[in-house]
């Protein structure tokens, strides 16, 4: 496997002059997982939104780069180009756009780039997607409604997960993909994550509940307060935050 | 910055030449005179002539609406009311400027299709499958003609719906068109014809549906349906800058009828439209009209629904950019009980454009059990341009059920930033969340028109963005 990473260095960043990041680095290859768990507020959410080059985070110091590429200054289109995903803790809605057209959209950009293959057609299309909408057990009839409008919690994390399995990145930042989930519900999404992992994506999950790391196996964990990471470890640092809160690492 | 379709017109070349290659063309200007000779030039009837000298002393008489787009630069005297094109057209493709060209290519046009966009063809080649329809619609007896040609072989019919939907006083641009008109479509179906496939104007021979005073008349009798289609998404070159067309339709008892236009005048043109329907009991009007084009456009499909039951869609789509001024809506009158109504109105402004929703609704008293909804949904892409809505209401009856809403949007930079999240550019998230805004009528649209529609929005959005 190429040797694929995302470097977050010493980054920070700040949201209409308040400080928000204040020195986070940290490391991704493909096909590792990394939890990042915190406090509401401590800045999670801000992290993937600044990866991603949203503009009104800005970057005051630190650096980003991607398969030793400096992406700080490229938009967030030219990210995702490079393999970059975020699934977003809050889907967007568009409407009047089908989940179908968007999302054939999408793929055939992709595919476009990758080995300058030609679009599929939308029949091709849509015996993919009926697929693997199969695999995430969303309804055909999804297909036909307009991106995120009307969604439940639930079908909005498995639409971000859906497009995770269609684009197929380097690296992803799942941002709480087990946010408002049941529990039948939380399998099957852990179970897309994972086989995006197994494709090789690397993945940054951003995540309240240790549960969903019993699905899916983190190599690392970080904790996350203030706008730094305060502490690493293994997979049993969930089961430690778990129990402990997080008071107990507050400086 | 990129200029997108939206700025096609702007650079055009006014200087350029037409070739004087003309059988007929009148003097500049409109007078008693040029009146009579157009009548006489098409050996028009008697009563057509008296109908068209009166109109003339009703135009004159009209005051201009002081409302709806700035129509200031209007010069009457600086018009030619009639030009009968020689059989082969003047204009040469390289004549045609070089951003008109490149947007038919950019559209994926076909080569016939632009060369009577343009004006260099005499007519649409598509005379096969134009013949196969003909067939079909002569063995129902439906009539499909020019409206010149419709008054020479069908004055009867002609004679009695001529003028009874819109009169020459009904304001002044229909007075003027009434003295002058020329050319459009004539149909007349018969009772309880169906017609599936639409007709469009393109299949008409000697197609003059792109003159400046078209008058297109349309009868459907009991039962019937047909599907009018009109225009192209596609910008229409003309160096005619008034374009004052009147349609008239009479819909009979249970039969229902669309109309559907797509227009993309270049932005030199004027584009003052009276479209208006009559619906009698139990029947169906829907306008889907679409403006893309044009300086000033004025237009606001009307139904008057005389009979109880009757149904009026009217869908309104259009697009405002640099230095364009779109006043559209509808009318519609329930003049019966239980008639009901329906306007959907979208407009998007950028760059600078306006666009106005200008509606009426109008309730008579004793039209009981009436229904109406009313829904305006601009979307404005920048902080120069601009949108309003004037909602007129004039209800004289207490059992009605009236409904109206208006909202505004943008698109928001959290939609780019998902957008582009998934590798879309920005221009391209932008052209998506567009397209979504009108998805609700572009639906409507024959499939052709709706995939190009989409093509269109993104070319326009090329140039807004970025
Ligand atoms: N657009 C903004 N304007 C002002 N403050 C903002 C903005 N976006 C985020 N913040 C602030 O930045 C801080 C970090 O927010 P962020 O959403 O990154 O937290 P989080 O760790 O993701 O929290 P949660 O676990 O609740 O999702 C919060 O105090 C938030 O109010
Ligand atoms: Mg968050």
């Amino acid at each position: 496997m190429e040797n694929k990473n995302l470097k977050i260095q010493d980054l920070q960043v700040s949201i209409s002059g308040k400080k928000i990041l204040k020195g986070v680095s940290l490391s991704v290859k493909k096909g590792e997982v990394h939890a990042i768990m915190g406090p509401n507020g401590s800045g999670k959410s801000t992290l993937s939104y600044a990866l991603m080059g949203h503009p009104s985070y800005k970057i005051e110091n630190g650096s980003l780069t991607l398969n030793s590429e400096d992406i700080n200054s490229l938009s967030p289109d030219e990210r995702a180009k490079r393999g970059l995903f975020l699934a977003f803790q809050y889907p967007v809605t568009i409407p009047g756009v089908t989940v179908m057209n968007f999302l054939r959209n999408i793929y055939n950009k992709k595919i476009a780039l990758t080995n300058g293959g030609k679009p599929v057609s939308i029949f091709q299309f849509n015996t993919l997607l009926k697929e693997r909408m199969g695999l995430l057990k969303m309804e055909d009839a999804v297909a036909k409604r307009y991106v995120n409008e009307g969604f439940s919690g639930g079908e909005k994390k498995r639409l971000e997960i859906l497009q995770l399995e269609i684009l197929n990145p380097d690296i992803a930042v799942l941002d709480e993909p087990d946010s408002g989930l049941d529990i039948d519900a939380l399998k099957i999404v852990s179970e897309g994550v994972n086989r995006a992992i197994e494709k090789g994506v690397g993945v940054i999950m951003i995540t309240h509940y240790a549960r969903i790391l019993n699905y899916v196996k983190p190599n690392f964990v970080h904790v996350f307060i203030d706008g730094k990471v305060v502490k690493s470890g293994g997979p049993e640092l969930a089961k430690e935050l778990e129990e402990k809160g997080y008071d107990w690492l507050k400086g | 910055m990129t200029k997108g379709i939206a700025g096609i017109g702007e650079d055009y070349k006014y200087g350029f030449k037409t070739p004087e290659k003309y059988v007929f063309k009148s003097k500049k200007g409109l007078s008693k005179e040029v009146v009579e000779e157009i009548s006489h030039l098409k050996g028009e009837p008697d009563w057509m002539r008296k109908f068209r000298l009166k109109s003339l002393e009703i135009f004159l008489k009209k005051p201009m609406p002081w409302w709806g787009g700035d129509l200031s630069d209007v010069n009457f005297d600086d018009i030619y009311y009639f030009i009968r094109p020689s059989d082969k057209q003047g204009r040469t493709w390289d004549e045609v400027p070089k951003e008109i060209r490149n947007t038919f290519d950019k559209l994926g046009i076909p080569e016939a299709e632009r060369k009577f966009l343009a004006g260099v063809g005499a007519q649409y080649e598509s005379e096969a499958v134009y013949h196969n329809l003909k067939e079909e619609w002569k063995k129902k007896g439906v009539i499909f003609l020019d409206t010149d040609t419709a008054l020479k072989e069908y004055p009867d019919i002609f004679k009695e719906h001529f003028s009874t939907v819109v009169p020459p006083a009904d304001n002044k641009f229909a007075a003027l068109n009434s003295a002058v008109w020329s050319g459009g479509s004539f149909i007349y179906v018969p009772e309880g014809v169906h017609i599936e496939i639409p007709l469009q104007a393109y299949f008409r021979i000697n197609a003059q549906n792109m003159g400046q005073f078209e008058r297109s008349l349309i009868i459907a009798e009991p039962g019937s349906f047909v599907h009018y289609v009109e225009g192209c998404t596609a910008p229409i070159y003309s160096t005619n800058s008034l374009h004052t067309a009147v349609v008239e339709i009479i819909i009979k008892k249970g039969a229902r009828l669309r109309y559907t236009t797509i227009q993309n005048w270049s932005k030199n043109v004027y584009n003052l439209v009276t479209k208006r329907a009559v619906a009698y009991e139990d029947a169906t009007m829907e306008w889907v009209d679409g403006n893309l084009g044009s300086k000033v456009t004025m237009k606001y499909p009307a139904v008057f629904m005389h009979g109880k039951g009757a149904k009026a869609d009217i869908l309104s789509l259009t697009i405002a950019g640099k230095g364009q001024n779109q006043d559209v809506g509808g009318k519609v009158i329930h003049m019966a009980p239980h008639t009901s109504s329906n306007i959907v109105s979208k407009s998007i402004s950028q760059n600078g454009g306006r666009s106005s929703y200008r509606g009426l609704v109008k309730v008579l008293k004793g039209a009981h059990g009436v229904k109406s909804n009313v829904k305006c949904d601009a979307m404005i892409l920048d902080d120069k341009s601009r949108s309003d809505t004037y909602p007129y209401m004039d209800i004289d009856e207490k059992r009605v059920s009236i409904g109206h809403e208006a909202t505004v949007s943008r698109v928001t930079d959290e939609q780019l930033f998902y957008l582009m999240n998934r590798g879309l550019s920005e221009s391209e998230a932008a052209a998506m969340v567009v397209s979504g805004f009108i998805e609700p009528i572009v639906k409507e649209l024959p499939m052709e028109y709706a995939v190009e529609m989409n093509r269109l929005i993104q070319l326009q959005m090329e140039g807004a963005v970025g």
